[in-house]
């Protein structure tokens, strides 16, 4: 017998008042991809394990009349990926969620799990940095809402207070000429996690960068915003010079590990070579031509 | 504390039983109703013989947990064959030998026939990317690749 307590509310207020009441002994359950892993091998031992995917704002894709989309904490990639609209407004999000783990993964993983889950490897989290995505989060003190690269505070840890749920992403509208992409370096290419992980987001206004975002994963304790990059390519056509700056400022915002995955070298090295690839990627989807 | 009643359907018939509330579907499944066909590799995830689908969605069953599926629809590999009529995956896949030990087998076939309903025409490269979480440690994945491919041919052939 176990002493475990399985709820599935209706509502997030019902959410958010068990979670906060169990301080701290339960878990949230959106694909359970983590989770139930983490309680097989005895990682974590929730006292209440919390389901919120019977709530319809964390399973719900919305498109505003703007444009932006709002996306559910628990929203599978395939469901994702079953989106009329979202993949094409959103190409780079949309590979980097549907590239964590296998078909069955993607059955159930969901970007909010990736978001909390909080290792510095998850495949979404770049590319929704890269996107500007603002995350909405409810707990005992209300709503509020905070940058998706402000969630991840270290290796398996958040800056969520205590009782808070990620609710939703928020992805702005779209300007004309906006493109986006997201590379990742693996050995294999299925079913691994990333050495290093590129989310590039531009807009083109008559070839000229308007705008741009670039998230960096897997190099750091946690996914990392790289204003420089950004910076090197606003104002530039994507001259070799400005991609050049933009990949030497990924170099050095990276702060890796040395595993046998990769060496801190190798990692440095090759997350300059994938924000170069990804800008191109990002380039040709904003229709530069 | 009492265990979790879960009402559920499994390939296509109601299904009521007693759970914990973090047993697995794929322990409900082989430990108290006997669907054995549903095997564990790993219990994480990353091998697919435990795969079965929830309401349509391919899903790993050792990754959802048991009161989860109350209300939903699950099919898994018991429900494939119609009586003694084998499934075309399941007599494409005897025909052509592309299985050995079998552990893997029941989670490919879940796998491959989910991919076919999406997908009536898909590459090689498709079926090897849609595959890439069924692990199999005998074949070296041609065959079962080429059992699929032929597979949808004949399927297409016969609609």
């Amino acid at each position: 017998m176990t002493d475990i307590r399985y709820l599935a509310p209706r509502t997030l207020d019902e959410a958010v008042g068990a979670f906060a009441a169990s301080q701290g002994a339960a878990r949230i359950l959106a694909g359970g991809t983590d989770l139930l892993v983490q309680m097989r091998n005895g990682a974590v031992r929730p006292g209440t394990i919390i389901d919120i995917k019977k709530i319809t704002e964390l399973t719900s894709i919305e498109e505003a009349a703007d444009g932006g989309f709002r996306i559910g904490a628990a929203v599978s990639g395939a469901a994702l990926a079953e989106h009329p609209r979202f993949g094409r407004v959103w190409p780079g999000v949309l590979e980097a969620v549907n590239l964590i783990g296998s078909t069955q993964v993607q059955g159930r993983a969901s970007p909010g799990g990736n978001l909390c889950n909080a290792s510095p490897a998850g495949d979404s989290v770049p590319a929704l940095v890269a996107a500007g995505a603002v995350v909405t989060v409810q707990g005992p003190k209300g709503r509020r809402q905070v940058a998706v690269e402000a969630v991840p505070a270290g290796p398996g840890r958040t800056n969520l207070g205590p009782g808070e749920i990620v609710v939703s992403f928020t992805l702005p509208p779209r300007p004309e000429g906006s493109g986006d992409a997201y590379l990742r370096m693996t050995p294999r290419t299925e079913m691994d996690i990333a050495v290093v992980g590129v989310g590039v987001s531009l807009t083109l206004r008559d070839g000229v960068v308007a705008a741009a975002r670039v998230g960096l994963g897997a190099v750091a304790p946690t996914v990392l915003l790289v204003a420089d990059a950004a910076r090197a390519l606003i104002g530039s056509r994507l001259d070799e010079a400005a991609v050049h700056a933009a990949a030497a400022a990924c170099r050095a915002a990276c702060n890796p590990i040395d595993d046998k995955r990769g060496t801190i070298a190798y990692r440095t090295r090759v997350a300059g070579v994938l924000l170069q690839r990804a800008v191109a990627i990002a380039a040709e989807r904003a229709g530069r031509v | 504390m009492s265990k979790l009643h879960v009402t559920t359907s499994i390939n296509g018939e109601p299904v009521e039983f007693l759970c914990e509330a973090d047993q697995s579907v794929l322990d409900v499944l082989r430990n108290t109703l006997g669907l054995t066909g549903s095997k564990e590799g790993c219990g994480t995830g990353d091998c697919g013989a435990c795969s079965i689908t929830l309401d349509g969605r391919l899903v790993c069953s050792c990754l959802v947990l048991a009161p989860e599926i109350e209300g939903r629809q699950i099919t898994t590999i018991e429900g494939m064959a119609q009586g003694d009529h084998l499934h075309p995956l399941q007599q494409k896949f005897l025909e052509m030998a592309a299985l050995q030990c079998g552990i893997c087998t029941p989670g490919v076939l879940v796998a491959a026939k989910a991919l076919l309903e999406r997908n009536p025409d898909p590459s090689e490269t498709d079926v090897r990317y849609w595959l890439a979480g069924n692990l199999c440690r005998c074949t070296g994945y041609d065959k079962i690749v080429r059992a699929v491919l032929e597979t949808a041919a004949d399927m297409r052939g016969a609609a």
